[in-house]
């Protein structure tokens, strides 16, 4: 088909003209092959621009567009929306970047900013003179969602999904639902044991006929890509396959486990958060005794396994709260027990502050300290002595004597390898899995259709778990309530009459996207575009630049280089 | 008139671009032979489009504008980048061009200063090769 290319350059009311001239820009590309209009306006994104735009669209029968204006992150989707108005291909349309990438880089050299310029939209017509019409790839959504994990994050986001209509299956390895928090003494707001807000959410699975538990069950392998995905799950009766659209990971943390010897720990008395839960939740009548021996001084080691120089060099956030929470109930109900908080720094963000200050009330001492003067323990018979540097008191160092010894412990991810490698999970440099981008996209992972939530994806309590469990069932709804997904299809595709099925781009694929198949009697690689994003991993590795990538191709990019050499052949 | 060195860039869509876009938002100038040529990743860019510049076309020097460990689809784009240096700088060799024609920098999308310090250091090195 021949080229028939419409050329806007845009002033952007100075920001480009004033140090490029826009008009000679324009005489000299209007005279590139296939270029049938070239114009410029004060602002291309300026409704009246657009309208004339597509006029000339329609009037000239155009077949791609290039508009030479700001970066295209501001409007590349703007003029993706025009195009597709005025009944072109939005995939027929370039954007050059004159503005962040010309004229406000080179504001002192108007001449060769000019010439700059002619040479970006040359390149830019070149791109759009090989463009081909694309459409969105469809795939159809099956209503259904695993979620993996049935901890706080995990059951609650099964609730929400399974009240937008969409089944659910709910796998967890441990014998029971609830992870950690059901075995918590107590938690807030409530002040009840966390096993009841974990009964609650399993009523909750109850009351609802389209949420199935599978316990004592791990996720053995995984086919398809999102909208389709299909799930073969392992567990007592054995395996079984499950059809979905989507994947939550919500598999939580594992409480650092201190070194042998690290503040003591592996000597009788020395216990780790968890552990303190699991005493103060057994309850003991009257006198608090561990091990037989009566409990007068109870002393809680702060940042244990957090803020590390190396190794967990990141704060788990949750467990200053966890700390002064636990003292409070220690308090209540043992109020003649001494407690003594070594801390580095008190984090009981937000709406936890509160429970620093009731414990600071109830007469706990608080005494600071700052790596790499940490607390030294000693073991003395049944009893310990914890010296500190006390910055609060200048520095002085204090002496302590205790009965049992709290180490605040931190969160590691729970460790599933198996888990990691078959959904093929991002790890992020902390362990913990990762998510695209922290604030734009929090719970999505760079796999489509795949999610996380809860602290599987970095420390959190439970509120922030909970949140970011319903977080990820909101963006599972918007995505498989459509009966019908539109994907970008800027991915790649095979030249079939090039490939040797070497099978060089299959090996490169990091996400399975590629594989080989005979057709017609010849081997060649094939791609699934629904698992292709489009990343190009496969391009370089071609001996027979047989895979390209919809919009890079290889004739493209030469052309392009070609483009932003031609003033000077 | 001094002759003016040509440099193309590759660029990434989501992490090197913005970078460079800041660059100019922030009018911090760097030499006109500049010029991006915008890809998904860093990890797509074909040592056979960088001996194309360099060889056939008018460039002097080639700047892989990486994402490095920001990259939003591969955890070892680092890696599988720098495999597409030393295979270009070996193409590069075989064609009798000089592998220093080629610079890779992992470019972050607020990077705007250290993308500018880059460049104007490749394009001094560029002088002196030419």
């Amino acid at each position: 088909m021949e080229a028939k290319i419409g050329v806007f350059i845009c002033y952007c009311g100075g920001n480009i003209s004033d140090y490029v001239d826009c008009e000679r820009v324009r005489e000299a590309v209007s005279k590139e092959p296939g270029v049938v209009v070239a114009k410029t306006f004060m602002f291309t994104c300026s409704d009246a621009a657009q309208e004339e735009m597509i006029a000339d669209i329609r009037k000239e029968g155009l077949n791609a567009i290039v508009i030479a204006s700001c970066s295209p992150k501001l409007h590349l989707q703007t003029f993706r929306n025009m195009a597709r108005r005025a009944g072109l291909n939005p995939y027929t349309y370039v954007q050059v970047n004159i503005r962040e990438q010309c004229s406000w880089a080179h504001t002192h050299h108007k001449e060769a900013a000019t010439r700059k310029a002619i040479r970006l939209v040359r390149a830019g017509i070149a791109k759009a003179r090989l463009s081909i019409p694309l459409e969105p790839i469809k795939v159809k959504t099956t209503p259904a969602v695993l979620v993996v994990g049935a901890g706080v994050a995990g059951m609650r986001a099964a609730l929400a999904l399974a009240d937008m209509g969409l089944e659910v299956h709910v796998v967890e390895r441990e014998k029971a639902a609830g992870g950690w928090v059901k075995k918590w003494a107590r938690v807030f707001p409530s002040g009840r044991p966390g096993e009841e807000l974990v009964n609650t959410l399993l009523k909750g699975f109850e009351e609802r006929e389209n949420i199935y538990l599978y316990l004592e069950t791990e996720v053995v392998e995984k086919r398809g890509s999102v909208g389709q995905f299909q799930v073969r799950l392992k567990g007592p009766q054995g395996e079984q396959e499950v059809e979905v659209g989507a994947i939550v990971v919500a598999t939580g943390f594992s409480p650092y486990v201190p070194k042998e010897g690290e503040f003591a720990y592996g000597a009788s008395g020395v216990l780790t958060l968890q552990e303190l839960h699991a005493l103060l939740k057994r309850g003991i009548e009257g006198r608090f005794v561990y091990a037989g021996r009566e409990v007068r001084n109870v002393a809680f080691i702060y940042c244990v396994g957090s803020r590390e120089k190396e190794g967990h060099t990141y704060c788990s956030r949750y467990c200053c709260t966890a700390a002064v929470y636990l003292g409070l109930l220690l308090a209540e109900r043992y109020p003649e027990v001494k407690q003594f908080h070594f801390y580095r720094d008190m984090r009981t963000y937000g709406k936890y502050e509160i429970f620093y200050h009731n414990c600071l009330e109830k007469g706990a001492i608080f005494l600071r300290f700052e790596p790499p003067d940490v607390p030294k323990v000693e073991v003395a018979g049944e009893r310990f002595f914890i010296r500190v540097k006390d910055r609060l008191t200048g520095g002085e160092e204090v002496e302590v004597p205790a009965d049992l010894v709290v180490l605040v412990t931190g969160m590691v991810l729970s460790p599933n390898e198996n888990l990691v490698n078959v959904l093929k999970l991002p790890v992020g440099k902390d362990a913990f899995f990762n998510e695209v981008h922290p604030k734009l996209r929090p719970v999505e992972t760079v796999i489509d259709g795949l999610f996380i939530a809860g602290a599987c994806q970095g420390p959190k309590n439970i509120a922030e778990s909970v949140t970011s469990g319903l977080a990820a069932a909101a963006k599972i709804g918007a995505l498989l309530l459509q009966k019908e997904l539109r994907l970008e299809p800027l991915v790649a595709h095979v030249l079939k009459d090039r490939c040797t099925g070497c099978g060089e781009c299959v090996a490169a694929c990091p996400y399975e996207a590629l594989s080989l198949k005979t057709e017609d009697g010849k081997q060649i690689a094939y791609l699934n575009p629904a698992l292709c994003k489009g990343e190009g991993a496969c391009v370089p590795v071609c001996p027979e630049e047989a895979i390209e990538i919809w919009g890079y191709g290889h004739e493209q990019i030469r052309s392009m280089i070609q483009g932003l050499c031609k003033e000077d052949l | 008139m001094e002759r003016e060195i040509k440099v193309l860039v590759f660029s990434t869509n989501t992490i090197s671009d913005p970078g460079i876009d800041l660059a100019g938002a922030s009018h911090l100038d760097y030499p006109t032979g500049v010029s991006v040529i915008s890809v998904p990743c860093s990890s797509g860019i074909d040592p056979r489009w960088i001996l194309y510049a360099l060889k056939d076309q008018c460039f002097d020097g080639v700047f892989i504008a990486a994402d490095g460990e920001d990259c939003p689809f591969l955890s070892d784009c680092t890696k599988r980048t720098g495999e597409i240096v030393n295979r270009a700088q070996a193409l590069l060799k075989e064609n009798g061009l000089d592998p220093r024609r080629l610079k890779m920098a992992a470019i972050c999308s607020v990077c705007a200063e250290p993308f500018v310090n880059h460049i104007k250091k490749f394009v001094e090195g560029l002088k002196d090769l030419s």
